[in-house]
C-alpha cells in the first residue's frame, strides 16, 4: 500500500497461488484414478487449468469493468441465480443425494456457488442504495428485513436441494454481512437465537431423520455413520495423518494414489496436501487463504463506498467460513457437509465464482485508492445525482 | 494492515459505518482465529498422533499377500509318491472391499461369483461368516482369519476362472489364483487314508498359539495335518511361507509391487511303507471281509457283519511299518478345498462304520487265542517249562463256572506246544488259575503278583506302541487294578440301583439280567476272581489290544525280545535332496526271552502253520523256504460275533489281519494272511521267485530313494555291494 495503484497484487498472487497448488493437488488426487480420468491422468489438471484461466479473465472482465457498471449489473448476476438455482431444482442432476448441479453440454454447473456471490452483492445493494441516499445513514430494521429477503429466496431455494454445507456458508455470510453493515444489535442476537432454535427443532422435532442427524455428528464418532460419512472421516484422518511434517511428497501420498479419500479431487483436496506436502504444506495453504482474507478485509476496512465495504466483508465471511468449514472436516473437526476449498478445489463453478469475487475485491480496492479525490465529493451521491 | 479511522471520514459516512469498521475488526479476529485452530489441529494430527494414522495408512494401502509353500510330498520306499500337489484354481472373496460396497452391489456381486462358480448363491453368503458369528453356520463358516480372503470354491475349470479373471471390474474383491493342494497319485490303487491322513483348515486358536510363539510357518489360510503322517510330520512337510507386499487401492486391486520374499517348498517324507504290499494288504483285507460279510455263521446262523477290520505288515528287526489297512476307509481327497458338511457326517457316522477311524492303531478287540503265545512265554519264565503237561479236558470247572474248551474239544495231557498247535484253552485255564491260587486268591489284593500280567505288560500290551500316529489306543489289560479302578468309577450307578427295591421307579424298565448284575457289582465288583484269571489267560473279557500293538508283540518274539516303536517314517529330505534327518527305528523295551524260551515258541508257532489251526489254510505253501510262525484267535465278545484274528510271522516280517465279528481265525483271515505273504515273497503256487517279490530284494531296502536334481524319484540301489562294483 506504498503505491496506491489500487492493485492489491498480494491478494492476486496469494489467490494464484492457491489455484496453482490447488491443480496440482487436484492433479494428484486423480491421476492413478483411471474410473474417474478415463484413462488420462492428466485429464483433471488440464480441465482445472481451464478453470482457472476462465476464472482469470472473468476476473479481469470484473475489475476491468467501471465499479458503475458493476453495480448496475449486480441485479442481473442476482437474478440470474436465482433462475439457475430454479432450473436446477426443476432439471438438475443428483449427485451425492443433493439436486445441485445442472449439465450443460460437457459443463456441469452448480449455481449455488455463484448464489453465494449473489447473496452477498443483492444485499450489499440494497444497504448502498440506501444509506447512500441519507446523510446520516443508520441501518434501519427495514434495511435488515431487506437484507434477509435478498437472502431468503436463494436460501429457499437451496434448502431444497438440499446443499446443508452451502447453506451453512450463506448463513455465516449472510450473518457476517448483517454485521458488517451495522445492523442493530438486536438484531443479530435474534437471529443467533432463532438460527440455534431452528436447529435445536429440527434435530429434537424429527424434522431431520435420524440417519441425516447421524451423518452430520459422524466426525465426532465416525462409528454413527461408518459406511458414509464416518469413513469419509476416518479415511481423511488417516490419509492427512499420514503426511508428517514434511508429506510423501506430491504424486506419492500412498492413500491418495489408492483412492482411499472419496471426493478427493473436491471437497477433500485438502487431504491431499496433507499427506503429501506435509504439515509444511498443508500450513502454507491456510496461511495462504489467511492472506486472502487479511486482504479482503483490509480492502473492506479501507474503503468508503458503503457497497465496496460490505461486500468486502461478505466475501470474507463467505471464503473464510467455507475455507474453515472445508478444512475443519478434513481434519476432523466439523461435520462432513460438500463444500470446496475456495480456489484449490476441483470445480468449474465454485472456480468462477471464487475469481468473480476476487475480482470484485481488486475492483473495490482500486477504486478506494482513487478515493483521496473522490472523498470530496462521496461517490454514491455523485452516481445518485447522476 | 490498513486502517481508515481518520475522524473526518467516521463523521462523513456516519455511525454505521463506525459500527461497521468494528465489526469487520471482530469479524477478523474471529477469522484467524478459526485459521489458528485449524492450524492446531493440523499440527496434532500430523506431528502428535502422526505416527498412528502413518500405521494405520500403511495397514490399509499395503498388503502382505501370502506365498504359500509347497506341502512336501510322502513317498514309499521305493520313492513312489503316496501324497502329491496339484494346482487347483481357487476363487477367494476379500471380505474388507466386500464391505465397502452396498447391500445391493454385494448381493449382485455374489450372485455373480456363485453363478460363474456354479454354486448356490446363498451358500457363498454364508461362506463368508466367520465361524462363531452370531448367524454362522458351522461346517460351511469361514474357519480362518478375518483378513484373509476367504475361499468360496475350489477346483474350477480354467474357463471359469479366466471368466472372473478377464474382466476384474465387474468382480471387484474377487481373487482367482492357483492354489497348491494335495493330491492322492494311489499308486497301485492304494488307499492308505489312515495312514496318510488328511489336511484341513487352520483354527483360529492354533494360529493364535502360533503367532505366541512366534511360528511363522502357518497364516490364516494354511491347512495343516489333522490325522495320520501329514499331521504327525506337519512342521517338516509345511514349508515356510512367502510374502509379496504389494500396494492396493480402496477396492483392493494391486496397484504396485512392494518386494517379495519366497515361500520354501516342504520337506519330503520317505516312509517305510510299501505301495505295492499297501495295495496288496488292503485289497486282501476287503477281499477278506466281503468274504465273511458272504458267509455264515454257525454259532448265530446269520451272515457275518464284519464291520470293520485291520491289517498290519511290519517288519521284524526293525518295528518299521510296510503296510497298513483298516476298514472302513475313506477317501482322503475329501478334504482337499474344504469338506462339504454331509461328507463329514458320512465320516463321523455309526451307520458308515466310523470310517475315520483307524482300526490298527485306533480299534481295540479282544485278542483271544492270539494272545497264547506270550502267556506260554509269561509261564515258561516263571516257573513252568517245556516238560511241563496238562490236562486239554473238554472244560474246567472254575468257581461255580464250567470254562470250555472250543467246540468243547479235549486231547488229555499235553505240553505248551502242542496247546498251542490245537490253541487249548483249558490248558491255559489251568495256568491262570494256578498263578491265581497261588499268588492273588485275596480277591481284593490289588497288589499280588501275576506273572501273566507281568508278560502282557513286557510285550508292550496296555500302553501305546508310540508309532508316529496320532491318536493311538493304548488298549487294555484287565489286571486287578483295572479290576479296582472300574469298581470305584461304576459302583455309584449300580449300587444306586442295586440299594432300591426290584420294582422302584427307574428299575422297572431294566432286565432282570441288568439288576441282578448291579446287585453283585454292588456287593463285590472289586473282586479279582479265579474266573477273571483264567479268562486273561486265554485273552478273553476286558484285555483288548491294538491290531499294531499285536503285530508289534509278535515281532518281539520273532527278533528274540526286541520291542520296536513301530515307525512309518524313514527320513525327512529337502526339497533339493538332502537328508534332513534319518528317523531310525527306537527300542522302546525287551523282554526277557531266552533261546530255550523263544526257540521254543517259534518252532510251536511254525507247528501252527505246519500242522495246527493254521495248516489247512497253508496247503502247498512252500514253508520250507519261506517258514511262516502263525497263530489264530476267534475272539468271544458279549452280544457280538467273534473277531477273527490271524497272527503270524517269518524271518522278516510280521503280518496281522483282524475281522471284527468276522468268524473264525483262520476261517475268515487265513486266505488273506496267506496271499499277503505269498506278496511279499514272490510265491507263486510252491514256488518261490524272489524276482517276483513285492519290494525288490524282498526286504526293506537300506537307502533311500534317490532325489534327483530335476526333482525326479529314483528307487534305491538295491545293495551297496552292487554300487561298490560298479
Amino acid at each position: 500500500m506504498t503505491r496506491r495503484s489500487g492493485m492489491d497484487w498480494l491478494l492476486l498472487g496469494a489467490v494464484l497461488s492457491l489455484s496453482v497448488i490447488g491443480a496440482l493437488l487436484v492433479w494428484s488426487a486423480t491421476s492413478a484414478r483411471s474410473d474417474l480420468t478415463g484413462g488420462d491422468p492428466r485429464a483433471y489438471l488440464e480441465k482445472q487449468i481451464v478453470n482457472i484461466a476462465i476464472g482469470l479473465a472473468l476476473l479481469v472482465l470484473v475489475l476491468a469493468t467501471d465499479h458503475r457498471w458493476v453495480r448496475i449489473v449486480a441485479p442481473l448476476v442476482y437474478l440470474a441465480s436465482i433462475g439457475g438455482l430454479v432450473l436446477v431444482l426443476t432439471m438438475g442432476t443428483v449427485i451425492n443425494g443433493s439436486r445441485s448441479w445442472i449439465m450443460l453440454g460437457g459443463l456441469s454447473i452448480q449455481p449455488s456457488e455463484f448464489a453465494k456471490l449473489a447473496v452477498v452483492i443483492g444485499m450489499a445493494l440494497v444497504v448502498a442504495e440506501r444509506a447512500e441516499g441519507r446523510w446520516r445513514p443508520r441501518i434501519t430494521s427495514f434495511d435488515v428485513i431487506a437484507m434477509l429477503l435478498i437472502a431468503a429466496v436463494p436460501a429457499a431455494l437451496i434448502m431444497l436441494q438440499p446443499d446443508l454445507g452451502t447453506m451453512l456458508v450463506l448463513a455465516a455470510t449472510v450473518f457476517g454481512v448483517l454485521a458488517a453493515s451495522g445492523a442493530p444489535r438486536r438484531w443479530l442476537v435474534l437471529l443467533t437465537v432463532s438460527a440455534v432454535s431452528a436447529a435445536v427443532v429440527a434435530v429434537r422435532g424429527g424434522v431431520l431423520k435420524e440417519y441425516q442427524v447421524d451423518r452430520f455428528l459422524a466426525f465426532t464418532n465416525p462409528d454413527l455413520d461408518p459406511r458414509g460419512a464416518g469413513y469419509n472421516v476416518e479415511q481423511a484422518r488417516i490419509a492427512v495423518g499420514n503426511g508428517g511434517w514434511f508429506g510423501n511428497g506430491l504424486l506419492n501420498g500412498s492413500q491418495t494414489r489408492s483412492g482411499f479419500v472419496p471426493e478427493q479431487h473436491t471437497d477433500f483436496v485438502f487431504t491431499v496436501a496433507g499427506e503429501e506436502l506435509g504439515l509444511v504444506g498443508s500450513a502454507l495453504i491456510i496461511a495462504l487463504l489467511g492472506v486472502v482474507l487479511w486482504r479482503t478485509l483490509a480492502i473492506a476496512l479501507r474503503t468508503d463506498d458503503v457497497f465496496g465495504r460490505i461486500a468486502a466483508a461478505g466475501i470474507a465471511c463467505w471464503f473464510g467460513f467455507q475455507a474453515f468449514q472445508n478444512i475443519g472436516m478434513c481434519l476432523g473437526i466439523m461435520p462432513v457437509t460438500g463444500v470446496p476449498l475456495p480456489f484449490v478445489s476441483y470445480g468449474g463453478s465454485s472456480m468462477f465464482a471464487g475469481m468473480l469475487a476476487v475480482g470484485l475485491l481488486l475492483n473495490i480496492s482500486r477504486r478506494a485508492a482513487e478515493a483521496p479525490a473522490a472523498r470530496l465529493q462521496p461517490a454514491g451521491r455523485v452516481l445518485v445525482r447522476a | 494492515m490498513s486502517s481508515t479511522g481518520s475522524p473526518r471520514s467516521a463523521r462523513a459516512t456516519g455511525d454505521a459505518a463506525a459500527t461497521s469498521r468494528l465489526r469487520l475488526v471482530v469479524i477478523q479476529a474471529l477469522v484467524f482465529s478459526l485459521f489458528a485452530t485449524l492450524l492446531v489441529r493440523l499440527y496434532y494430527l500430523q506431528v502428535v498422533s502422526g505416527d498412528e494414522y502413518q500405521g494405520r495408512a500403511a495397514a490399509q494401502s499395503v498388503r502382505e499377500i501370502v506365498l504359500q509353500p509347497s506341502r512336501g510330498l510322502i513317498v514309499d520306499d521305493q520313492g513312489r509318491p503316496l501324497v502329491a500337489n496339484r494346482l487347483s484354481w481357487v476363487v477367494s472373496l476379500d471380505r474388507t472391499v466386500l464391505g465397502k460396497l452396498g447391500d445391493k452391489q454385494r448381493a449382485t456381486l455374489v450372485r455373480r461369483v456363485a453363478g460363474v462358480v456354479d454354486v448356490r448363491p446363498g451358500l457363498v453368503t454364508k461362506r463368508l461368516v466367520t465361524c462363531g458369528d452370531d448367524d454362522s453356520e458351522p461346517g460351511v463358516c469361514w474357519n480362518g482369519s478375518p483378513y484373509q480372503p476367504v475361499p468360496v470354491a475350489f477346483d474350477i475349470s480354467q474357463a471359469q476362472a479366466q471368466r472372473i479373471r478377464e474382466e476384474p471390474e465387474d468382480y471387484p474383491g474377487v481373487i482367482v489364483e492357483q492354489q497348491s493342494v494335495r493330491d492322492y497319485p494311489e499308486p497301485f490303487g492304494i488307499n492308505a487314508a489312515h495312514l496318510l491322513g488328511y489336511l484341513s483348515p487352520i483354527t483360529g486358536d492354533e494360529l493364535d498359539q502360533a503367532e505366541s510363539d512366534g511360528d511363522r510357518s502357518v497364516n490364516g489360510a494354511s491347512v495343516v495335518g489333522r490325522a495320520g503322517v501329514e499331521q504327525e510330520y506337519d512342521a517338516w512337510l509345511r514349508g515356510m511361507p512367502g510374502y509379496r507386499e504389494v500396494g492396493v487401492d480402496s477396492m483392493g486391486r494391486v496397484i504396485g509391487d512392494e518386494g517379495e520374499v519366497g515361500s520354501q517348498a516342504g520337506d519330503t517324507l520317505v516312509t517305510s511303507l510299501d505301495a505295492k504290499v499297501q495295495a496288496e494288504v488292503e485289497r486282501q483285507l476287503a477281499q477278506t471281509i466281503a468274504t465273511a460279510r458272504a458267509t455264515t455263521d454257525t454259532v448265530t446262523g446269520r451272515k457275518y457283519v464284519a464291520d470293520s477290520g485291520a491289517a498290519v505288515v511290519l517288519e521284524a528287526d526293525t518295528g518299521r511299518v510296510v503296510a497298513m489297512a483298516s476298514q472302513p476307509t475313506y477317501d482322503p481327497s475329501v478334504w482337499v478345498g474344504g469338506i462339504s458338511k454331509n461328507e463329514l457326517a458320512e465320516l463321523y457316522s455309526e451307520e458308515a462304520g466310523l470310517p475315520l477311524l483307524g482300526r490298527a492303531t485306533q480299534g481295540q478287540f479282544a485278542p483271544g487265542s492270539t494272545w497264547k503265545p506270550f502267556m506260554t512265554a509269561g509261564a515258561l519264565s516263571n516257573g513252568y517249562d517245556t516238560d511241563t503237561q496238562l490236562n486239554c479236558s473238554s472244560s474246567l470247572a472254575v468257581g461255580n463256572r464250567a470254562f470250555k474248551n472250543y467246540e468243547s474239544g479235549a486231547y488229555g495231557y499235553i505240553g505248551f506246544a502242542k496247546a498251542l498247535e490245537v490253541s487249548c484253552n483249558t490248558f491255559f485255564y489251568r495256568i491262570g488259575l494256578d498263578y491265581w491260587q497261588r499268588f492273588g486268591s485275596d480277591v481284593a489284593d490289588v497288589d499280588a503278583r501275576d506273572p501273566l500280567v507281568e508278560e502282557a505288560k513286557a510285550f508292550g500290551f496296555g500302553e501305546e506302541t508310540g508309532i508316529d500316529l496320532p491318536g493311538e489306543a493304548a488298549g487294555r489289560i484287565a489286571d486287578r487294578e483295572w479290576k479296582r479302578d472300574y469298581f470305584e468309577s461304576q459302583k455309584d450307578y449300580y449300587c444306586g440301583i442295586a440299594d432300591k427295591p426290584r420294582d422302584a421307579p427307574g428299575n422297572q424298565e431294566l432286565s432282570d439280567f441288568v439288576y441282578t448284575f448291579a446287585g453283585e457289582f454292588c456287593v463285590e465288583g472289586y473282586a479279582y476272581r479265579a474266573g477273571d484269571a483264567v479268562n486273561f489267560a486265554i485273552g478273553q473279557g476286558d484285555t483288548i489290544v491294538t491290531p499294531l500293538q499285536l503285530a508289534r508283540g509278535y515281532a518281539a518274539i520273532a527278533n528274540g525280545g526286541t520291542l520296536y516303536e513301530p515307525r512309518i517314517g524313514t527320513a525327512i529330505v529337502a526339497a533339493d535332496g538332502t537328508v534332513i534327518r534319518r528317523i531310525q527305528p527306537k527300542v522302546s523295551g525287551h523282554v526277557d526271552l531266552p533261546p530255550g524260551i523263544g526257540g521254543y515258541i517259534d518252532e510251536a508257532l511254525k507247528n501252527v502253520t505246519r500242522q495246527g489251526t493254521m495248516s489247512w489254510r497253508m496247503g502247498g505253501f512252500p514253508l520250507e523256504q519261506v517258514s511262516i510262525r502263525s497263530k489264530t484267535g476267534s475272539a468271544e465278545v458279549y452280544g457280538k460275533q467273534s473277531t477273527s484274528w490271524v497272527a503270524s510271522y517269518s524271518d522278516d516280517y510280521v503280518v496281522v489281519m483282524m475281522v471284527s465279528q468276522g468268524g473264525t481265525g483262520s476261517g475268515t483271515s487265513g486266505p488273506g494272511v496267506r496271499a499277503i505273504w505269498e506278496s511279499l515273497y514272490g510265491i507263486e503256487g510252491e514256488d518261490v521267485d524272489a524276482s517276483r517279490a513285492a519290494i525288490p530284494g524282498t526286504t526293506l531296502p537300506d537307502r533311500l530313494p534317490v532325489f534327483q536334481r530335476n526333482g525326479s524319484i529314483l528307487p534305491p540301489a538295491l545293495r551297496a555291494r552292487e554300487e561298490d562294483q560298479q
